[in-house]
């Protein structure tokens, strides 16, 4: 289980120069060192925190890949290229994951032992394996709004079905996206002030002040219902423009 | 600095390349006929000997149950998924496939999986390289569609090393097009990549960033192109000749050849007249004619053109991004000769596309490029480095038929996904997973990749065990897996079927079969070459004998060009390489003097208004359709 103390580059000796080395790749003499299984912040030195450079982390990632590319490593021995391909496809991996911002936070949260409620991605994907119907709870908040939305998108289908035309049921349609549009970017800046909180309590953490658990428990399940909202509203979106479109 | 020859090639569809890097440069290398495009067409000539390129295209004519062309639509394919090539393209499948084996195509007599006719074209181009170099040549990049599927790309892989190729790196069309243009650009640029080929299509939009090629999303089609838009005139020419002439001649591959070669010349005509004349002298000399305005001919192809317009929307959408972001957009492939494409591109991206360099080279030059860097990189590819997408999600068919995508498209290879598997019933020890590729929701309508059966699980109560798999798509975008019980640790045995494609076994036996080993293969022929060179030399000596020049040398010269051309027949017949050539060059030098006087005289003798003897062209056997009446009987 991880704790909320940064992660630290794995630090030992070169394997072919014997020089101390970063975790990648040899600073002496440039050779690719054999991979380690390290979560993604580790990978490329970062704190558990939330909010990140992504600016620097592109710049980490193209400096990392000219090292650790297996174009680059294409005449080191067979041995070498394993961990050249390898490596890079931790990189590449955790390049992707945490760029973006949902699943940065969704893998932190995974990290963290929480398991991602019935909107989470794996859940919809657990849910798909085993061929359940996956049981959607509708946010509190949006269920009057959601209500009246399901009664209109029914109504268009029957519509469509038969061929009718009805302009304004369509406005009425469109007009509720946006309002869910709107209320998802609403989302993102809820996300942000969660993530200033965890970081907080990581920085806490970090200089030797004691965090209690509870709140980085409450900091986490605001996440997670952020989360949940917002694949929540992205599933009522694409099933929206699956009814306009069709 | 690049110390290995690695040469890059672009297998393509209707013209395969071979470019190597020369200080700086990529370099198309020509074939023994000078001309650089190795047209991707392999015959069985009468002897059983395989003939690839231009000198294959006659065969296409004359006795098209012996040649084959388009092969790269077959590549990593089943039976089943050929349908409908089938009814457009003259392949001739074997009537002996077994369910489940890979497809053979009839040449003659003979039967040859695509792998083996890829590797054909690979090996001439080879060969090419090696006539270039003096040396032999072991290593290629070889460049794949973006839009190329697992199997796809395996079975190119397959025929590299069928040919006697170590394919280092398969790298994508549009890709390898980005770096032969972005040799002299080090700065930051969005560019979309517009690719129409002979028979398939790709779109890539890249991100350049201080000598990073990122590719930011790809999309494409690979049975579109050129092809396409002959099969549609192609269509309309039996349809006439049918109603005009009452002539079925479809089921005629001599005739259906001779109209797409027809067909062909009408559609570059039309990249660059407002009309033209569609012009056929079939085989038993009936003639047909048809009139085709630009503007006919663009209503006839706007639905194939069109079909390039979804991938692309879907790639800027993927990507994120508007046709204003877009920084620049390059027009690759042949069929962007096509004027009606480059104002559909111009309108997609809302500016005009380059097309600087030769749409036809610039996925070899990229090619020879990426070879460079995997060399180990010179001056002007020092800072490059490529980084590629996977065109297709990767998923595992669930139990209601449905598809669990482990890993999504557009994302950045190499990459890969862990997936856990358990048990169902107590004490099984097998669990069976089907991976798939592609974007739809049911397993069936993606393409299958492979079934692989994990064994040795050990026997526990069901849903117990936890089995970890590994998938890893390699930077080439082919997929490798590897499998362990976690509770125990124990490697699991994995057997893998692939769903289309040769085994390993299969593979080496082709290698074998094709005797090309390569260095030794490569004296061999290096020995046979100067052999021949020497008997030209020694005919030539023999009838410079004849001639007045040879009077003019003096006794001293004579005697040592006798001594010489004495010790070059003796040499000649045995298969020493060095001797040969030293006897060649020690012949030529002293036949200088005599040259020079033989040109002076035959200078003279074309002044005083004689007409010099006219080489002997060789045209071949004369042919076997001597050109009709071009009248039409009613």
């Amino acid at each position: 289980m991880l704790v909320s103390t940064p992660s630290k580059p794995i630090t030992t000796e070169c394997w072919s120069c014997g020089a101390m080395r970063a975790a990648h790749y040899c600073q002496e003499c440039g050779k690719v060192q054999p991979p380690a299984p390290v979560d993604y912040f580790s990978f490329f030195g970062l704190p558990y925190k939330l909010n990140l450079d992504t600016a620097q982390l592109e710049r980490d990632f193209y400096a990392l890949s000219r090292k650790l590319h297996p174009d680059i490593n294409a005449r080191a021995d067979g041995r070498e290229q394993d961990w050249s391909l390898e490596k890079t496809s931790q990189l590449n991996d955790a390049y992707r994951t945490l760029k973006d911002p949902i699943s940065r936070t969704e893998y932190l949260l995974r990290l963290q032992g929480v398991q991602l409620e019935e909107q989470s991605k794996a859940a919809t994907e657990e849910a798909r394996k085993t061929g359940a119907v996956k049981k959607q709870v509708v946010p509190p908040d949006l269920l009057e709004e959601v209500f009246e939305l399901n009664m209109q998108l029914e109504e268009l289908r029957m519509n469509k079905k038969m061929d009718e035309d009805d302009p304004s049921l369509a406005q009425d349609i469109r007009k509720a996206k946006d309002n869910l549009i709107a209320k998802q970017s609403e989302m993102l800046s809820e996300l942000q002030s969660a993530w200033n909180e965890w970081d907080a309590l990581t920085e806490r953490g970090a200089a030797g002040e004691t965090v209690v658990e509870n709140d980085r428990a409450a900091a986490r399940d605001k996440m997670v219902g952020i989360l949940n909202r917002r694949s929540y509203l992205r599933n009522l979106l694409r099933e929206i423009d699956e009814v306009l479109e069709s | 600095m690049a110390t290995e020859r690695i040469i890059g090639i672009d297998l393509g569809t209707t013209n395969s390349l071979v470019a190597y890097m020369e200080n700086d440069r990529p370099v198309v290398i020509p074939g023994e006929d000078g001309l650089n495009l190795v047209p991707s067409v392999v015959a069985l000539d009468e002897r059983d000997q395989i003939i690839v390129g231009n000198a294959a295209r006659k065969y296409l004519i004359e006795t098209p149950e012996r040649a084959v062309y388009s092969v790269k639509r077959l590549m990593g394919r089943g039976v089943e998924d050929i349908q409908d090539e089938l009814k457009l393209f003259p392949f001739r499948v074997a009537d002996d496939l077994a369910p489940g084996e890979v497809l053979r195509i009839k040449l003659g007599n003979k039967t040859y999986t695509p792998p083996e006719i890829s590797a054909f074209i690979l090996r001439q181009l080879k060969r090419n390289a090696e006539r270039y170099f003096g040396a032999p040549v072991t290593k290629a990049v070889i460049t794949v569609p973006a839009y190329f599927n697992d199997a796809q790309r395996q079975a190119t892989k397959d025929a590299g090393r069928i040919a006697g190729l170590e394919v280092l790196r398969l790298v994508n069309e549009p890709t390898a097009a980005s770096l032969a243009y972005g040799l002299d650009k080090k700065d930051t640029a969005t560019v979309a990549v517009y690719d129409l080929g002979g028979g398939t299509f790709d779109i890539s939009i890249l991100k350049l960033h201080e000598g990073i090629f990122e590719v930011i999303a790809t999309n494409g089609d690979t049975h579109l192109g050129g092809d396409d838009i002959d099969n549609l005139l192609i269509a309309i020419a039996l349809d006439d000749i049918q109603g005009d002439l009452g002539m079925d001649v479809r089921r005629s591959g001599e005739a259906v050849q001779t109209i797409r070669k027809a067909v062909i010349d009408a559609k570059i005509a039309l990249s660059s007249n407002d009309e033209t004349t569609l012009d056929v002298v079939l085989p038993d000399g009936k003639h047909y004619q048809r009139k085709i305005t630009r503007e006919q001919y663009e209503q006839l192809i706007r639905p194939v053109v069109d079909r390039t317009v979804g991938p692309v929307r879907q790639a800027m959408k993927d990507g994120g991004l508007t046709a204003k972001q877009i920084d620049e957009a390059v027009l690759v492939g042949g069929s962007t000769r096509i004027p009606l494409v480059r104002t559909l591109v111009d309108k997609q991206f809302e500016r005009t596309p380059h097309a600087d360099l030769n749409p036809d080279e610039v996925v070899a030059l990229g090619a020879a490029v990426q070879a460079n860097i995997l060399a180990g990189g010179s001056e002007a590819t020092r800072e490059m480095l490529l980084l590629d997408v996977t065109p297709l999600s990767l998923g595992i068919e669930s139990l209601g038929g449905g598809v669990v995508k482990i890993i999504h498209r557009n994302s950045t290879i190499p990459e890969s996904a862990t997936e856990h598997f358990t048990t169902g019933v107590e004490g099984q020890t097998n669990v069976a997973i089907h991976v798939v590729q592609g974007e739809r929701e049911l397993a069936k309508d993606c393409r299958s990749l492979a079934r692989f059966d994990l064994k040795g699980i050990p026997p526990m109560p069901a849903g117990l065990p936890r089995i970890e798999v590994k998938f890893l798509l390699d930077a080439n975008g082919i997929l490798h897996v590897s499998a362990r019980e976690a509770r125990s640790g124990k490697e699991a045995e994995i057997e893998v079927q692939p769903s289309y494609g040769l085994t390993d076994e299969q593979v080496e036996g082709m290698i074998l079969e094709s005797f090309d080993y390569a260095e030794e293969d490569f004296q061999k022929r290096q020995v046979i070459e100067a052999r021949n060179e020497a008997d030209t030399m020694l005919t030539a000596l023999d009838k410079a004998r004849k001639g007045p020049a040879w009077q003019q040398l003096t006794s001293r010269e004579r005697s040592d060009i006798d001594k010489l051309g004495k010790a070059l027949t003796a040499v000649a017949p045995h298969d020493d390489y060095q001797a040969i050539r030293t006897a060649i060059d020690a012949l030529n030098q002293a036949t200088m003097h005599l040259a020079e006087m033989m040109m002076d005289t035959a200078v003279t003798t074309a002044l005083k208004g004689k007409t010099m003897e006219t080489a002997d062209v060789g045209e071949g056997p004369a042919s076997p359709h001597p050109i009709a009446k071009a009248e039409i009987k009613s």
